[in-house]
């Protein structure tokens, strides 16, 4: 077993889909010659050749749009946005076209769109966002967000093989930071489960992406406290795994939703609604968001640290929590 | 590649009224696929007819669109693509929906929001496809379906099932960035595609030249470097022609051609909407022109059918329609229940 980046499993699970499976093609800026603006196609062009990997102009909307036209037609599409930020380029095409295609007409569109989210690498308001909220309203798309490197690969494979539109939310923080061994031929990850990444009793933190791990170095520190964090990683944001979050807010009675988002209207958000509806009489005290405040992603690293949620912010809200 | 500037007349030709209106473009079209022609042309025509009668009978849930006076590009369009091929038709392109084998019931079933209905009463008008006829069911933001129809050329190419794909885009839809987008990333990608602007003078209100400093849609081409082309949208031949030589085109490699097809929206956008906004001249320059009485002046005039002929059609089609609106009418509304099925696949 061959222990590997995050980043190199997503190309891992690429190259393995393009080898595999003649349907699967890729669209992107940059992904040809260049090998994608975070290398995660190099090599690509030279093994699949220009039919495969198709090299785009800056047209997002366009890039989307010509995915889903491909995926009607019997192919695997898969396109690649520099950075995640400018799908909100493409909204257009995957909020009205891909999405409701299967409802309003029984088409189904099974396209991939994948791209680097997420912050603290300094990126600003354009190159950090986290934009799955803008989309987790919308019926019939499914959206991804792997946390190790695990699911980075086997999410990713499953989302190519969803007869669904899937958004494929990748962290760039985690891109060469995390390292982990890596089976390519173990069991699929299926999409909609969410995984308990810990196991505690006395609270649960609920999460997925880079702040997975923040969740878990947390709970190692309070365990001097005497403090036992259970962590739910989700996986999965849509559809939610609706099981697993209740399980676990039944199980320990106080939940901290911890994401990266902008607070109002985030996934969060809508995680917390569902403990406080169908969990209610099981909680000891209210559900909390830890995510980021309501302002753009800030640039200066001063500014970053104080916007996004981190280990000492997390064990601060746990400890709140804990005595509540 | 190079625009063919050459056939770019005046926006309006004023030469109409000075030249008989029989003399239409010149064909290849057998008499027999002329008569088909005129067949579709006047099926769009009579079910139009009778959706606006279940219309004003209360029986239409949401709003109606025709295409009155726009038959000929729907029709003559569509009739140039071969069974493989794969087309996005808009709101005003029934006719094009009719040459590709969808069934007037369909249509009346649709915006009736019926149970039989393609979509099953979950989307109404014309909003709905089929890939085994090779339709792709459009989206209301225009310009969307562009880079989609886009990526079924693509898919075609890299298939290698020699298909050209085809759409439709108004004079109000080449504002958009889709137009743009998807139309430059069709030719830097040299797909098999053709786009037909019909340019018929309104976009809801608004009018062209509030819409575009220039006069001919058809110019745009030169900016993605492939060919623009503008053609008489009221001939019927004229658009089949033109189409033709554009899917051929397509279906060599050459890649996408633009084509502007010159007609005019006879009534307002909706059927609710009266159009007391258009210049009432503006009408009557065009009544002359309607595309099916001057087919049916050349088919006449040239000898190519008889009153008895376009008679026999006529009768034909509505004894067809009279079954297709019982048919219609006779289907239930969906189940409450199918509201909260298929959102997946």
């Amino acid at each position: 077993m061959a222990t590997v980046t995050y980043l190199e499993a997503i190309r891992q699970a690429l190259w393995d889909e393009m080898e595999q499976d003649e349907r699967v093609f890729m669209l992107g800026q940059d992904i040809g010659t260049y090998g994608g603006a975070f290398r995660v196609t190099a090599g690509f062009l030279d093994k699949f050749g220009p039919e495969r990997i198709v090299d785009t102009p800056i047209s997002e909307s366009a890039m989307i749009g010509c995915a889903i036209g491909a995926s009607m037609m019997g192919l695997l599409p898969v396109v690649e946005m520099q950075f995640i930020d400018f799908i909100s380029c493409g909204f257009n095409q995957i909020i009205n076209f891909a999405a409701p295609s299967h409802y309003r007409w029984g088409q189904q569109v099974p396209i991939v769109v994948r791209g680097p989210a997420g912050g603290n690498v300094h990126g600003s308001a354009y190159h950090s966002q986290n934009p799955e909220s803008y989309f987790h309203h919308t019926p019939g798309l499914k959206i991804v967000a792997p946390g190790t490197v695990a699911d980075a690969y086997g999410l990713l494979r499953a989302a190519i093989h969803d007869p669904n539109p899937v958004l494929y939310f990748e962290h760039k923080y985690l891109y060469r930071r995390l390292k982990d061994e890596l089976v390519t031929d173990g069991a699929p990850v299926p999409i909609g489960q969410a995984r308990l990444a810990r196991e505690g009793r006395d609270l649960s933190v609920i999460t997925y992406g880079a702040m997975l791990q923040v969740a878990l170095e947390a709970a190692g520190r309070l365990e001097g406290d005497g403090i036992d964090l259970e962590v739910l990683d989700l996986r999965t944001l849509k559809p939610l795994d609706q099981e697993a979050i209740l399980a676990t807010a039944r199980k320990t009675s106080r939940v901290i939703v911890l994401t990266e988002e902008q607070t109002t209207g985030s996934v969060a958000g809508e995680v917390a609604a569902r403990i406080s509806q169908d969990a209610f009489e099981w909680l000891d005290g209210p559900v909390h968001r830890l995510c980021c405040p309501d302002t753009p992603v800030p640039y200066s690293p001063t500014l970053e640290e104080a916007y996004l949620p981190n280990v000492d912010k997390l064990v601060a809200k746990v400890r709140e929590l804990a005595s509540y | 590649m190079t625009t063919t500037g050459k056939n770019w007349g005046p926006l309006h030709p004023k030469t109409e009224t000075a030249q008989p209106a029989e003399r239409l473009a010149k064909t290849g079209l057998s008499r027999e696929r002329q008569l088909e022609l005129y067949h579709f042309m006047k099926l769009t025509r009579m079910v139009e007819g009778r959706l606006g009668n279940l219309y004003r009978q209360g029986k239409v849930v949401g709003g109606l669109y025709s295409s009155l006076g726009q038959e000929a590009t729907a029709v003559g369009s569509a009739y140039a693509l071969e069974s493989q091929d794969v087309m996005g038709p808009l709101i005003r392109n029934l006719g094009s929906m009719l040459v590709r084998g969808v069934q007037p019931r369909e249509v009346m079933m649709q915006y009736m929001a019926k149970s039989d209905s393609p979509t099953g009463g979950k989307d109404g008008n014309t909003h709905f496809g089929d890939l085994k006829r090779g339709l792709v069911a459009p989206i209301s933001m225009l310009g969307a379906v562009i880079p989609v129809m886009a990526g079924v050329a693509l898919a075609g190419k890299m298939q290698g099932k020699n298909l050209v794909a085809l759409t439709y885009i108004g004079d109000g839809g080449t504002s958009t960035g889709d137009f743009h987008e998807g139309l430059n990333l069709a030719a830097v990608l040299n797909v098999p595609f053709v786009l037909i602007a019909e340019n018929n003078g309104w976009a809801y209100s608004t009018p062209v030249a509030k819409q575009m400093r220039i006069k001919n849609i058809a110019a745009r081409a030169a900016g993605y470097g492939i060919p623009g082309e503008i053609v008489d949208g009221n001939d019927v031949l004229a658009v089949y022609e033109v189409t033709k030589r554009a899917v051929e085109r397509a279906r060599a490699g050459a890649g996408p051609t633009l084509i502007e097809s010159k007609t005019f929206r006879m009534k307002g956008h909706a059927e609710h909407d009266d159009a007391g906004y258009v210049p009432k001249e503006q009408f009557e320059e065009w009544k002359p022109k309607d595309p099916i009485e001057r087919f049916e002046r050349h088919l006449l005039g040239n000898g190519l059918a008889g009153e008895d002929d376009l008679k026999a059609i006529v009768a034909k089609i509505d004894t067809q329609l009279n079954e297709e609106v019982d048919f219609a009418l006779a289907s239930p509304m969906p189940p409450p229940e199918r509201a909260f099925e298929g959102v997946y696949a």
